[in-house]
């Protein structure tokens, strides 16, 4: 049965948006929707769920099946509905606070898993939805209105949650960065298996501008970088300048200067068995570095789902279909007689 | 006395009993709960009616010897019909010192106690807290005590198999098995076959374990230490095929079994937890059967999990304890906002907070039926003895698909763990559950109702046509939008409130054991039926005016219960807690009910139900 080919409108839902103008909800959802199309699987068969905050309204505004669950809970409510129904497509949305937070639980194990879930995870580094408390992503001594001293709390990496908590394809992408979001995008809906996708989203009312210094257009190509897979890390107007490894440590060098050539530059491999250049790629911060941004990390292994469904047709062939009268009768009976 | 002299058999007499109960007690580490466990299926096989009650420390190895570390496991068995596991045992079994001493107290004056007599150490009795030997001191006077030297007998039995030391002393329950199946005429066949396939891995284990077993009978059958021995004829069971089986047990085949009935998979999400871990365990080797387990990282997950499951069409349950239902409280809330079919097990025990894991009580009532955020209806059942967790299973299952609503399943850490012989009931005598998923995209609205039950479509993923949105925001009625206008919030709050209401027309009404009006009537819930229709009894052959109800649906109450609250003068409400049904009927049906309560971890012991209701006869 041949269906009609959906486009990116085929996927909006008849709710109005209630995000404030100008969030970078509004790009991601919109990416959103015209990747799904493309992903091979028919509309009634993709899931979103999520739990609280701005970034959980998501389902609401596409045309799928949604669930906005409770908070931090999302992750569960897809593990459960991935292991009951594999075929479907599911996809969590959560935030920092959400994701990081309350659901911190919840995410590491998701991903230690590894059903065959998409998790995209807005990171603002802010509460919005509560109006401007600092999240657990939100910078060292950073100043909100429930820490008007700056906050004393180190901040988390999702990006390290997800690569200690094994999971098998790790990725980080922008809101503003169309092409780049679409493709990160894409790629995660084809990984087989926990797809982690930490979106850098601007949140105008709370944190207007927290990635701007490295993520505003006109300053990316010096201050971010575009990891490829099997390329050198370079980056810079020109691509002029590279990651070096000097011993564990990374540094910048210029290519062209002191002898350095592009064959000292480190070259990504985010199929890489041992996780170590992720792990180091998570610590390039701004602005001692440019910022990574692309798939850190990929790995094979077979979903939760795929072995639970294979166990139960292993038993199933070993012992022979349940069934009510071999229920009803198992272990030992006695007969009393009439 | 030992194995070795040579006696001459002397004539033993046969004594015939109707009923017995036996208390077998030792340290933790002992294997008791295997020996009472082994006596009881051989007892069902023998024919008898049996109840248990399994009593067991929360700490898996107390410090040995101590009176934290004692294990017990009792059971009732009869010649009739009988439904509780006895007040005062006939007979104690006590492995050592500090078993005796935290169990003499129950055991009836002049009852028989095993002891062995090896473990009557100084260093055990120090350990019990015994400043004499009881054995020495007369203390047990009033009981016909058996000092015998199960420890060192069993060492000699097992010598062969070149066990040694713990290895070989750790057999000795068997040794006292034996002899207490000798005791009872019971054959130890079931129990040597047992032990050849659970130790089929192991042949000297198993070979000690049956010499020991087979010591313990021969033990008593050719020495003159038990000059008598007791007969219990088989009970006159309704004819049919029986199995024994606990409560857990029960309830897990229950919910496999409505798998079976209604055609969709079971998705059991838990998180493992005393007592309850045992329906995961059993439920977790089913792999053939359409079920599907998930032991997930906490409570919350466990219960989002099976809403999960439940929202892509497979029964949703997950089961507990009261602390975990502590913390499923708001997804509960969120499965009552969205509509979905979802049973949720709590297996109670002692609280509050991790209380007393290993204990019974009945004290989540008011949890289950009112302990949530906002007006969060939902139905409430339980089941009234270890068999009958199989049906209210289905039935939980039945009322939970029929209206999409979460339903409380309240068991406890008595019918978890009690057994009792069950009659298998016939596959055409099951109940079908109907599913209907809504496939058609005409005219639908997620939350449109059904005009008799006002149950919203079951609309499930993987449905074209039929994308849709819900979660935990206020619904806008039919459409299902998220809504917060403000009469709309009263409408559906009044909507779900009603949906619940109406499962009253769906149950049984309320059965009377006894006569319809009278003096006093008893109330009861859950667990307490046996203690409670036991002492009921024994006050009708008195000739007391007595009857009693026993609720297995809590919300909503049957429709005939308040008319029949009103037809007796008192009204006695009995339950493990500290009055929280007897609270309800006060409330709903304003009867000046007076609780007869009991929290000590324990269930209720027919003489105490019967003493609460002498007190309110005639005044």
């Amino acid at each position: 049965m041949s269906t009609p080919k959906l486009t990116r409108a085929d996927f909006a839902s008849d709710q109005t948006v209630r995000w404030c103008p100008g969030c970078g909800d509004y790009s991601i959802l919109a990416q959103a929707q015209k990747v799904m199309p493309s992903i091979g699987v028919a509309r009634e068969n993709i899931v979103f769920v999520s739990g609280i905050g701005c970034s959980s309204r998501f389902p609401y505004y596409m045309n799928t099946y949604g669930f906005h669950s409770i908070h931090g809970r999302a992750p569960t409510l897809a593990t459960g509905l991935k292991i009951a129904r594999p075929e479907l497509s599911v996809w969590v949305v959560t935030g920092d606070g959400d994701g990081l937070s309350i659901g911190g639980n919840h995410l590491i194990h998701a991903m230690r898993r590894n059903l065959d879930i998409k998790i995209l995870l807005f990171n603002n580094r802010i509460y919005g939805l509560t109006k401007g408390q600092y999240s657990p992503a939100s910078e060292f001594g950073k100043k909100t209105k429930s820490s008007p001293f700056g906050t004393a709390e180190q901040p988390i990496n999702p990006l390290r949650v997800a690569l200690a908590s094994e999971c098998t394809f790790v990725a980080r992408s922008l809101d503003t960065d169309i092409p780049h979001l679409t493709g990160v995008l894409e790629r995660a809906a084809r990984h087989h298996g926990t797809a982690f996708v930490e979106i850098y989203q601007n949140c105008n009312i709370f944190n207007d501008g927290a990635f701007d210094e490295f993520a505003a257009k006109e300053m990316r190509a010096e201050r971010m970088l575009l990891l490829e897979h099997g390329k050198p890390m370079r980056f810079g107007k020109n691509r002029e300048r590279g990651i070096r490894l000097n011993g564990l440590e990374p540094e910048i060098v210029t290519i062209g200067e002191n002898g350095v050539t592009e064959a000292d530059i480190l070259v990504h491999d985010e199929r890489a068995r041992e996780q170590t250049l992720a792990y180091l790629l998570t610590s390039l911060h701004y602005p001692e570095f440019p910022v990574p941004s692309g798939v850190f990390h990929v790995a094979e292994r077979p979903a939760l789902e795929e072995v639970v469904d294979r166990q139960g047709i292993q038993a199933t062939a070993a012992m022979g279909a349940g069934s009510l009268e071999r229920l009803l009768n198992s272990g030992a009976t006695w007969t009393v007689g009439g | 006395m030992s194995t070795e002299t040579e006696v001459v058999p002397g004539r033993q007499t046969v004594e015939e009993l109707d009923e017995v109960v036996i208390r077998f007690a030792g340290d933790s580490g002992d294997g008791m709960q295997l020996t009472g466990t082994q006596f009881a299926d051989t007892t069902a096989l023998v024919g008898n009616d049996l109840s248990t009650l399994p009593d067991y420390p929360a700490e898996i190895r107390a410090p040995a010897g101590t009176l934290a570390g004692v294990s017990g496991y009792q059971i009732n068995f009869s010649s009739h019909d009988i439904r509780h596991p006895g007040d005062a045992p006939n007979v104690l079994v006590a492995m050592n010192p500090a078993a005796l001493k935290s169990n003499i107290g129950d055991i009836e004056p002049g009852g028989v106690v095993i002891v062995d007599a090896d473990a009557f150490t100084d260093g055990n009795l120090a350990k019990a807290g015994c400043k004499t030997n009881p054995l020495r001191d007369g203390s047990l006077a009033s009981h016909r005590v058996f000092e015998l030297p199960l420890t060192s007998m069993t060492l000699k039995a097992v010598s062969e198999t070149g066990l040694a030391g713990r290895q070989a002393s750790r057999c000795k329950n068997f040794f006292a098995l034996g002899l207490v199946f000798w005791l009872y005429e019971r054959p130890v066949d079931y129990t040597r076959e047992w032990i050849e396939k659970k130790f089929k891995t192991n042949e000297t284990i198993q070979k000690a374990n049956t010499l020991a077993l087979l010591a313990g009978y021969n033990y008593a059958d050719t020495t003159e230490t038990f000059t008598t021995h007791y007969r219990v004829r088989k009970a006159r069971l309704t004819p049919g095929t029986y199995r024994s089986l606990t409560g857990n047990e029960a309830t897990a085949s229950g919910f496999i079994a409505a798998a079976l009935l209604s055609g969709r998979p079971l998705f059991y999400g838990s998180y493992p937890i005393t007592p309850a871990s045992d329906i995961l365990h059993e439920l977790a080797r089913r792999k053939n059967y359409p079920v599907k387990t998930f032991q997930a990282e906490d409570e919350i997950s466990a219960i989002g999990a099976a809403i999960g499951a439940a929202y892509g069409g497979s029964i949703g349950l997950t089961g507990t304890s009261g602390p975990g239902i502590a913390l499923k409280g708001e997804a509960i809330g969120l499965a009552v906002m969205t509509e979905l079919p979802l049973v949720i097990i709590n297996v109670q025990r002692g609280g509050p907070s991790t209380g007393l894991p290993t204990k019974t009580e009945q004290a989540d009532l008011f949890q289950a039926v009112l302990g949530r955020n906002g007006e969060c209806p939902v139905a409430v059942v339980a089941p009234a003895t270890p068999g009958e967790c199989f049906h209210m299973a289905i039935e939980a299952v039945r009322i939970a698909i029929k209206y999409m609503t979460p339903v409380f399943f309240l068991s406890d850490g008595y019918l978890a763990n009690g057994a009792e012989p069950w009659s298998i009931p016939k596959v055409s005598d099951l109940p079908k559950i109907d599913v209907h998923f809504r496939t058609s995209p005409e005219g639908f609205q997620p939350y449109e109702r059904d005009p008799r039950t006002l149950a919203r479509p079951w609309a499930v993923p993987g449905t074209p046509g039929l994308e849709h949105r819900i979660g935990g925001l206020e619904k806008e009625d039919v459409t299902g939008n998220v809504s917060y206008d403000p009469l709309n919030h009263d409408r559906m709050v009044r909507l779900r409130a009603e949906k619940i209401a109406r499962i009253a027309d769906d149950i049984p009404p309320i059965e009377v054991f006894g006569r319809e009006s009278g003096d006093v009537r008893v109330v009861g819930w859950g667990g307490t039926h046996g203690a409670i229709t036991s002492a009921v009894e024994q006050l009708q052959r008195e000739g007391a005016a007595v009857s009693s109800i026993h609720l297995r649906y809590l919300n909503p109450f049957p429709r005939n219960l308040g008319e029949i609250l009103g037809r007796f003068r008192r009204v006695l409400v009995a339950e493990l807690n500290l009055g929280q049904l007897c609270m309800l009927l006060r409330a709903k049906f304003l009867v000046d009910a007076v609780s007869v309560n009991k929290v000590q971890g324990k269930p209720f012991k027919v003489a105490e139900i019967v003493r609460a209701v002498r007190a309110h006869l005639g005044t």
